[in-house]
């Protein structure tokens, strides 16, 4: 087993730049109140800013952000919404590639892209309670947000 | 006012008090809903919870999951959507859109006419879009080997990114790459030559 490990931390230290520059996406559609939380910060999610590997999106009521990523996956947050996008790398060549994103309060929309055409297995959506696997499709996951313990 | 407000308040207690005493049902914490795409084409999505999973396949099929990851079926319609999550679906970014531009015959460098008023189309339809960044992607057909391929269809696409940048087309971001023959429009045998394969598309998000 070890010569496969380390084959495949050379592999993923090889291709780890080209694939994880950190940018996913990027921002289309601002509305009202709505922000990046990196490292700690916030900014504001205005049209035409990188979205990040690791970014928070927080929108407030009347708030909502468009985001098409790299790979032409559509993801929206709602209003009132937390959205984590956990993990994204896309190879542009072979389209391989993977998405992890969780909403943890309020509403995302989800349009698949060229990852999930790719590697469907790659492309994970959660919430508190469930984890959404993809085959090519549009859809929308609202999480109606938690109260103290369960 | 009071005169008012003492009867409804009766019938409010009385409302409250003669409710026969079950227990609460457990509460929605999420709801899932699948949607048909832009085009109509319904996809699939797999929930699973602790308690189970359920598969979603068919337009506005829409589980309710419950706590302790219970998951219930039902089915939405596009009206009980579009109520309910209209605020969402109108901030949704616009559909990505793909130009295909040919190279003349024989030439490695020249676009043809019809693609050359493609790239001056693109100019219009770009400025009507947020932020907008192009994706130029190289294809072709399957005579040569993968690599070879790789390389060529990389090479086109930065003929053409080139020429997008000294026509003054603007956009917020733009790159080239190439798919080499993974993606071929025409399906065709290993080695044969297939001018359609042989293309340049040009990815607008």
């Amino acid at each position: 087993m070890q010569p496969n490990i380390l084959i495949a931390s050379l592999l993923f230290a090889l291709t780890a730049p080209a694939l994880a520059d950190g940018e996913a996406g990027t921002i289309k559609i601002s509305r009202g109140d709505a922000t990046i939380v990196r490292d700690g910060g916030t900014l504001p999610a205005a049209v035409g800013r990188p979205v990040l590997v690791s970014d928070q999106i927080v929108t407030g009521d009347r708030g909502a952000v468009g985001i098409t990523l790299r790979d032409n996956t559509r993801l929206t947050a709602g209003p009132n919404t937390t959205l984590d996008l956990n993990t994204f790398s896309f190879d542009t060549t072979t389209h391989e590639g993977a998405v992890d994103a969780s909403v943890t309060r309020g509403s995302l929309s989800v349009i698949s892209g060229k990852i999930a055409k790719a590697s469907p297995d790659a492309v994970r959506f959660n919430t508190p309670t469930v984890t959404l696997g993809v085959r090519g499709t549009e859809f929308i996951i609202e999480v109606d947000e938690q109260e103290g313990s369960e | 006012m009071e005169v008012l407000l003492a009867p409804l308040f009766a019938i409010y207690l009385m409302i409250v008090y003669s409710a026969p005493p079950e227990p609460e049902p457990p509460a929605v914490t999420d709801t899932i809903v699948l949607l048909p795409d832009d085009d109509g084409n319904v996809g699939k999505v797999i929930v699973t919870s602790a308690a189970g999973e359920q598969t979603l396949d068919t337009a506005y099929a829409t589980v309710d999951v419950k706590e302790g990851g219970t998951l219930d079926t039902r089915t939405e319609t596009e009206d009980s959507v579009n109520e309910r999550f209209g605020a969402l679906l109108t901030a949704k970014p616009p559909e990505p859109r793909s130009f295909i531009v040919n190279f003349e015959t024989g030439s490695s460098d020249k676009l043809t006419p019809a693609s050359q008023q493609i790239i001056t189309e693109m100019q219009a339809f770009l400025s009507d879009r947020p932020a907008p960044e192009i994706t130029v992607i190289g294809h072709t057909d399957r005579v040569g080997s993968d690599e070879d391929n790789d390389a060529l269809s990389m090479a086109r696409a930065e003929t053409v990114r080139q020429l997008i940048e000294a026509s003054g087309v603007e956009a917020l971001k733009m790159e080239a790459t190439g798919r080499g023959e993974r993606e071929p429009v025409v399906a065709t045998a290993d080695k044969v030559s297939e001018p359609r394969n042989r293309r340049v598309e040009i990815n607008i998000r």
